[in-house]
């Protein structure tokens, strides 16, 4: 009968672990869909300044921004979004899998990098890496607000400026679907440009106080909004893995279950077969 | 005649519709747009967005804590902040940014060693393999 309690202690204790997941998965399910919305409820604003900024790109074809001119690369920054917490599959694993590709291909050619790093998953990796992390904003949680990344991201365009660093890009994950997430590399700096052919005719927007301050703070807003917008992706892409690994995991805390109740089941059964042939064999001898 | 107004802040649509006059705090001045104005893109300071529906005298308020008014003929669109943004606050969000990465740097060398990033790589990559495999074989 030891044989049979111990199982059935084992099963009661996967059965635990089977709640914990499941219940994990659940509340990944909810972030998700919010995170999701979140994602969607960002979009207008970047897509509104991208008209206005191509518009005055067009407009003002002889002022050039430096965000806009395109410079050799000798240094590059990258902006890469992590989770603050495990238990969400590869997703922060091919993620940096991406980075370090990309990565080994500047080193071939001499190019040194700096890190800015959302999320202390990116933080630890780069760390034991060796990279030259620049700046971190860590702890996020589940509805980050663009005034948290500001200062990050600031350090980036300030180097920028100042020629410390030649291109910018931003590591996130994209949400494909919930069942589908793949790291992407977004170059940010220089923008890139854009396809649009010149406008159909002339006008011009009056400007307060005076088109290059105007596109500055454009410029500035509209890299925030990409960085911010990446890292809500970021955050659905991280609540979908989460789901699917824990449903994976309820899954087969499952299969454990009903495995290890076949074996309880056959001790218990040889126990009592073992009882009965005792007493019979014992009423034989009276 | 009618505007089409949109206040969007870099995480939310705040509010969509239609108006007969909008005013917006420029930096120089409040300025009152009314239909068929002249293309205008202006850099706003904290202050309120007031939005005349049209319907019996009704007026929404916004906040916007400064931000951008962009303009045309019969479409005007806030693109607000959603703090308050000066920039010497923004410096010291940098600096705090940046200080926090040197705390965590400290102890740390600045060249990038590849070959234990690869070799954790592919550690984490056998490990998931082996999952997979597991959970294949369990099926």
């Amino acid at each position: 009968m030891a044989g049979a309690k111990e199982i059935r202690t084992k099963i009661r204790s996967i059965r635990n672990t089977q709640k914990i997941t499941k219940a994990m998965e659940m509340v990944a399910a909810s972030k998700m869909r919010k995170a999701q919305d979140r994602m969607n409820e960002a979009r207008p604003y970047a897509e509104k300044i991208r008209n206005v900024v191509s518009h005055l790109a067009h407009a003002h074809p002889e002022y050039k921004h430096p965000f806009t001119l395109e410079r050799e690369a000798k240094r590059v920054g990258y902006i890469v979004v992590s989770t603050d917490r495990g238990l969400c599959g590869g997703l922060n694993i091919n993620l940096f899998r991406t980075a370090l590709n990309d990565m080994s291909r500047w080193s071939e050619k001499n190019v040194e990098m700096d890190f800015a790093v959302f999320g202390g998953k990116a933080l630890g990796f780069f760390k034991r890496v060796g990279a030259n992390i620049v700046s971190k904003a860590s702890n996020l949680g589940d509805r980050p607000e663009v005034t948290e990344l500001i200062g990050a991201v600031k350090i980036m365009l300030d180097a920028y400026d100042e020629g410390k660093i030649d291109r910018l890009f931003l590591l996130h994950n994209e949400f494909v679907n919930t069942m589908t997430q793949s790291p992407r590399a977004l170059q940010l700096l220089p923008l890139p440009h854009s396809g649009e052919e010149e406008l159909k005719r002339h006008w011009d927007y009056l400007y307060e106080p005076d088109a290059k301050e105007v596109l500055d703070i454009l410029l500035d807003r509209y890299i925030e909004s990409l960085v911010y917008q990446g890292v809500v992706e970021n955050i659905a892409c991280e609540m979908a893995a989460r789901m699917v690994a824990m449903k994976a995991a309820s899954d087969n805390a499952g299969n454990i279950i009903d495995e290890l109740q076949l074996a309880y089941n056959k001790a218990r059964q040889a126990a009592i077969t073992q009882e009965i042939s005792e007493i019979v064999s014992g009423a034989a001898a009276v | 005649m009618t505007l089409h107004v949109d206040i969007v802040s870099a995480e939310k649509e705040i509010h969509s519709g239609t108006a007969t006059v909008v005013y917006a705090p420029a930096e120089m001045g409040e300025v009152g747009i009314y239909p068929r104005h002249a293309p205008m893109v202006a850099r706003l300071k904290p202050g309120e967005v007031r939005v005349a529906t049209g319907h019996d005298d009704e007026e929404l308020l916004f906040f916007v804590s400064g931000g951008l008014l962009e303009v045309q003929p019969h479409a005007v669109t806030v693109l607000a902040d959603t703090a308050i943004r000066a920039h010497d606050l923004d410096e010291a969000s940098a600096l705090e940014a940046q200080k926090q990465a040197e705390q965590a740097m400290h102890d740390n060398a600045s060249e990038i060693d590849f070959a234990k990033a690869k070799a954790e790589m592919a550690q984490a990559a056998a490990q998931l393999q082996a999952i997979r495999k597991l959970r294949k074989r369990r099926r």
